[in-house]
């Protein structure tokens, strides 16, 4: 019980110590950039720069991407939406231009590979503890088992 | 001359590792103690010539001898003596001469400090090794060799890339190497285990100090380079995904992987066939790591300059070393025998399940970073696969096995029951889920993501708690300090190791959650506020250095009208190269950075009038780096266990000389 | 035999990588190819330079197939190409026209009074917005474009003799029959 309401306390007393150190952020729309700006600077941070093939449009110092960003704010400007104007980009340069890859047949391997490998990886933890069950129950008997897992604690430093 | 010297050397050297590697080979299987005992000299005289060779190169650089091709590429004489120094793995010659040089130190430790290792067993661990150095000189030799002569010799040299003239290049590097090239160690043992056909509890306990060492420095490289492209890149990333930084990432994921692994072997002599598995897939993805980053086949920030030929070699010598180790795998494994018995609530079924996550985090990050180049293998086009794919599926698979990092340590070994976890751990988990929902509204704003991952950094410290304080209630100790004492450092090691874990997820979540950007133009004597600060740009100043020209700005920070701090962001030309740094100004604290750099001069004038200035508040960043260092303390104290030290090695040394004679057939 | 064979899986799996990864060794990441390959080209009517006040439209150019090359004055490989250039212009096979990218018209004139004038004609993208609707995103670059007005191929960086030879030329032949 005491040491829950310590628990308790610490983590309050972390958490004013946190608003301490950290004055409250006011919302991303009150830090003074337009709601434009924002919005471009999100959508420039998923494009790639042709150019300097590492760094997103946002970032890169290359004309092409400062001619490019151009492009974009008008776009924006008069009215298109982030996804016409990707799809702008894409029809000049190819899903080259997009770091978040548009979900189509040739990507769906990269899509949901990830979800297909947690499931075969899933499937294969409860083989193996199915198999590890199947074997703990055909084994010898339980006292005999649990007396050799004492012998081994008490020979080991203990747990770590 | 000195150049010279060092060739020869590693002629020399390579010649010894061929003898390393052939001559005990030879010895374990034909049981010629003789011949197996090749192995420690010639690991030593290695490393000795090894060292050598790398002081030569080391010397070129620091003395400005320009008649070296490679010094003469990557140095200048006005380049400061640190940098110089620094400059001798600065190109993809030079790195992989200091990847030799590991390799060859990492041998030469493991000839030092495992006299207790059954000589068989030692013989053939020393010999893979001595195998991976020959390939490693082989390609240095025949395709990057650092000590070519210019001739006639340069007057001055091209000078070191600026981007690398900075303290991280000093220690980023090695650390990184240490991690990468300590795999192999892992990664022999598993080899001399199933060449010699015998897995049991006490390879694990051999294993697991290497192992856990090369992991901590690999957790040390991989921060110092996402710090060092924090403060250098000018624009508060941390982390982007980048192929090489991928590259580094995924053995980390694999070595996480592989010391729980190797703990349930050593503690119940389960997992046998997979630790072996996991032991030669995190070195293979150090060398394919290594593949990646000098071949040119992915295109990153990164990269050495490429060359198909050297593409080709590592390719080869990828495929044979990775080929040959899992074809051995898939011979010999079979026959390693199956391990403990477990049920479906364990400590090792926790453990088997937090290894599965892993292994399938990293499988998605070889996805996403190889999948431009399988479409553009097979003529499908070329598309880019960046942070939005990465963040998307990375954190959602991590999560689980992070909340798994709260019920492991409890679990008991073999069968554990859920109830009694469950009582054990309700209070942690409560206090974790309302913590998590209340902070975020004092912190700013409340989101889902910012309260999940509090919720899991949480809840790996309050789970702890319980599991100190229940060791300590259950302690047959008296006095609350003989009860700490009672506990080994690998258990303050694992609680330590899992507490990096958390303050890092704290770091990750507040930044992303709360950070702060703000890209203005800045007249002198202007202000602007962001956060809770205000920021006043007074201009900049022209300010020399010892090997560029740099103009240095003044920003003065303020809270509530009090000056806090003034910090100076700078623009810097380099003479030598003519290219142009941004050196962020950052104000570095426990609850957060304020980061400021210098854009574009804005002005007709040029310097004197309005800049373009770029301000972050980054809160919590530095959490972490801290968290990951905590990691790597956690690890290097959980090695200084005193069962991995002399005290056992009588045992081991009973063990062995039975092994040993098991061998011998 | 599954038992055993499962074995293997790590050892399959790695073997199909470094097949991919072979394959990779042989590409270029940095290339980008273009989206707009068998699509029409994309319209524009930009002032010549050499008479710039005239104008030339893509709509101009129906019913030849012609080569578009994208040059500037400041561009140093397209002076590694221009030579063939000037010898394919000298051959009449097919008209080549240039767009000067970004570029000053007095820088553009000059540097063709200096290193030769194969074009036809030359329009002038001062902000480069014809460059960004033809994809282009590095000079120099060459476009066939065929008699219907659709682009037939892109050539990413400076023309080379075996390019010309292998691809270009005996593409541009059978596009004008």
């Amino acid at each position: 019980m005491k040491a829950r309401v310590a628990l308790a306390l610490l983590l309050l007393a972390g958490a004013a110590a946190a608003t301490e150190m950290n004055p409250p952020q006011q919302s991303s729309d009150a830090s003074g950039m337009s709601a434009l700006d924002l919005r471009l600077k999100r959508l420039e941070g998923d494009l790639r720069c042709l150019v300097c093939q590492n760094q997103t449009l946002a970032d890169s110092n290359a004309e092409l991407a400062a001619d490019l960003r151009r492009e974009v704010r008008e776009l924006a400007v008069s009215g298109k939406s982030d996804e016409e104007i990707k799809a702008y980009l894409v029809a000049r340069y190819g899903d080259f231009v997009l770091y978040d890859p548009p979900v189509e047949p040739l990507t769906w391997m990269l899509w949901f590979g990830p979800f297909a490998l947690l499931v075969v990886g899933g499937t294969v933890w409860w083989i193996v503890l199915r198999r590890r069950e199947r074997l703990a129950s055909s084994a010898a008997s339980p006292s005999g088992a649990n007396s050799a897992e004492q012998a081994r604690k008490l020979l080991d430093d203990g747990d770590g | 001359m000195i150049p010279e010297i060092g060739h020869f050397a590693l002629i020399l050297a390579l010649l010894v590792a061929i003898a390393q590697s052939a001559v005990p080979l030879v010895g374990a299987a034909m049981g010629e103690p003789r011949l197996m005992a090749v192995a420690r000299p010639a690991g030593q005289l290695q490393f000795l010539l090894v060292v050598v060779a790398f002081a030569c190169l080391a010397a070129s650089f620091v003395g400005n001898d320009f008649s070296v091709q490679n010094v003469a590429a990557n140095s200048n004489s006005e380049l400061p003596l640190r940098y110089r120094f620094a400059a001798t793995w600065g190109s993809h010659e030079g790195s992989l001469l200091l990847w030799a040089l590991m390799l060859s130190g990492w041998t030469c430790a493991v000839t030092l400090f495992s006299r207790h290792l059954p000589p068989v067993f030692l013989a053939r661990v020393i010999a893979v090794m001595g195998l991976i150095s020959v390939g490693f000189m082989l390609f240095v030799l025949l395709t990057s060799n650092p000590f070519e002569r210019l001739v006639p010799p340069a007057a001055e040299g091209r000078d070191l890339n600026p981007l690398l003239q900075d303290p991280g290049m000093v220690i980023h590097p090695p650390m990184l190497y240490m991690g990468y090239v300590g795999f192999s160690v892992a990664f022999a043992f598993a080899i001399a285990a199933l060449l010699g056909g015998r897995l049991d509890a006490t390879w694990a306990r051999w294993s697991r100090p290497w192992t856990t060492v090369a992991w901590a420095f690999l957790t040390i490289g991989i921060a110092l380079g996402s710090g060092w492209a924090y403060y250098t890149l000018g624009w508060g990333g941390w982390w982007f995904w980048d192929p090489v930084e991928n590259a580094s990432f995924m053995p980390w994921l694999t070595g996480t992987a592989l010391i729980h692994s190797l703990a349930v072997t050593e503690k119940r002599g389960a997992f046998k066939s997979w630790t072996v598995l996991l032991a030669i897939v995190a070195f293979s993805l150090s060398l394919l790591g290594t593949f990646l980053v000098r071949s040119g086949v992915l295109t990153s920030v990164h990269a050495f300059a490429t060359d198909p030929a050297r593409g080709v070699f590592i390719l080869t010598f990828l495929a044979i070393v990775v080929g040959g180790s899992l074809a051995l795998f898939a011979y010999r494994a079979g026959k390693v025998g199956l391990g403990g018995v477990f049920g479906v609530v364990s400590r090792e079924s926790a453990l088997l399940a937090n290894n599965i996550l892993l292994i399938v985090a990293m499988a998605s990050v070889l996805l996403g970073t190889l999948y431009p180049l399988f479409l553009d293998a097979l003529n499908l086009g070329k598309i880019s696969v960046g942070p939005p794919y990465f963040d998307a599926v990375f954190y959602p698979l991590l999560a689980p096995a992070v909340f798994l990092m709260g019920i492991g340590p409890l679990a008991r070994w073999s069968q554990a029951s859920l109830p009694t976890l469950w009582t054990r751990l309700r209070w942690a988990f409560g206090v974790a889920v309302v913590a998590a929902l209340l902070l975020p509204f004092t912190l700013g704003r409340w989101s889902p993501l910012i309260a999940a991952g509090l919720f899991l950094a949480l809840w790996i410290a309050t789970s702890s708690v319980v599991n100190l304080r229940d060791r300590l209630a259950s302690s047959h100790q008296t006095g609350l300090l003989a009860k700490l004492a009672a506990n080994s450092p690998s258990y303050y090691g694992m609680l330590l190791a899992h507490l990096g874990v958390a303050v890092f997820i704290i770091g990750v979540t507040l930044v992303k959650g709360y950070e702060v950007e703000q890209d203005v133009r800045l007249d002198v004597g202007q202000s602007v506020p962001v956060g809770g600060y205000e920021f006043r740009f007074l201009g900049v100043q022209p300010g020399p250095g010892p090997n560029y020209r740099a103009v240095i700005g003044t920003v003065e920070v303020r809270k509530d009208g009090r000056l806090i701090q003034t910090l100076h962001p700078e623009k810097r030309i380099y003479n030598a190269s003519g290219q142009t740094m941004t050196i962020a100004a950052i104000a570095v604290g426990i609850g957060g950075d304020r980061y400021v750099s210098l854009g574009e001069p804005l002005a007709a004038d040029n310097l004197g009038g309005a800049w373009a200035v770029r301000i972050y508040l980054k809160p919590f960043i530095d959490w972490i780096w801290g968290g990951a260092f905590l990691m790597a303390i956690g690890g290097l104290l959980a090695v200084s266990d005193r069962r991995y030290r002399i005290a056992m090695r009588r045992r081991d040394a009973s063990l062995a000389a039975g092994s040993a004679a098991a061998a011998a057939d | 035999m599954t038992k055993a064979l499962r074995w293997a899986i790590p050892l399959a799996i790695f073997i199909v990588l470094v097949a991919f990864l072979w394959v990779g060794l042989g590409r270029d990441p940095r290339q980008v190819p273009s989206p707009l390959i068998d699509k029409p080209a994309p319209a524009f009517r930009l002032s010549k330079l050499q008479t710039p006040d005239e104008t030339l439209a893509s709509g101009d150019l129906r019913g030849t197939v012609w080569l578009l090359n994208v040059w500037a004055s400041w561009c140093v490989s397209c002076r590694v190409e221009h030579p063939l250039l000037v010898q394919l212009a000298q051959q009449n096979v097919v008209p080549v026209y240039g767009l000067d990218y970004k570029d000053q018209p007095d820088d553009g004139r000059a540097w063709l009074a200096q290193h030769g004038n194969p074009y036809t004609a030359s329009i002038v993208d001062r902000d480069g917005r014809v460059g960004i609707d033809y994809g282009v995103y590095g000079v120099p670059e060459t476009f066939v474009i065929d008699k219907t007005g659709i682009i037939r191929y892109k050539q990413i960086g400076p023309l080379t003799e075996e390019v010309l030879q292998g691809r270009i030329l005996p593409l541009v032949r059978e596009l004008q029959r």
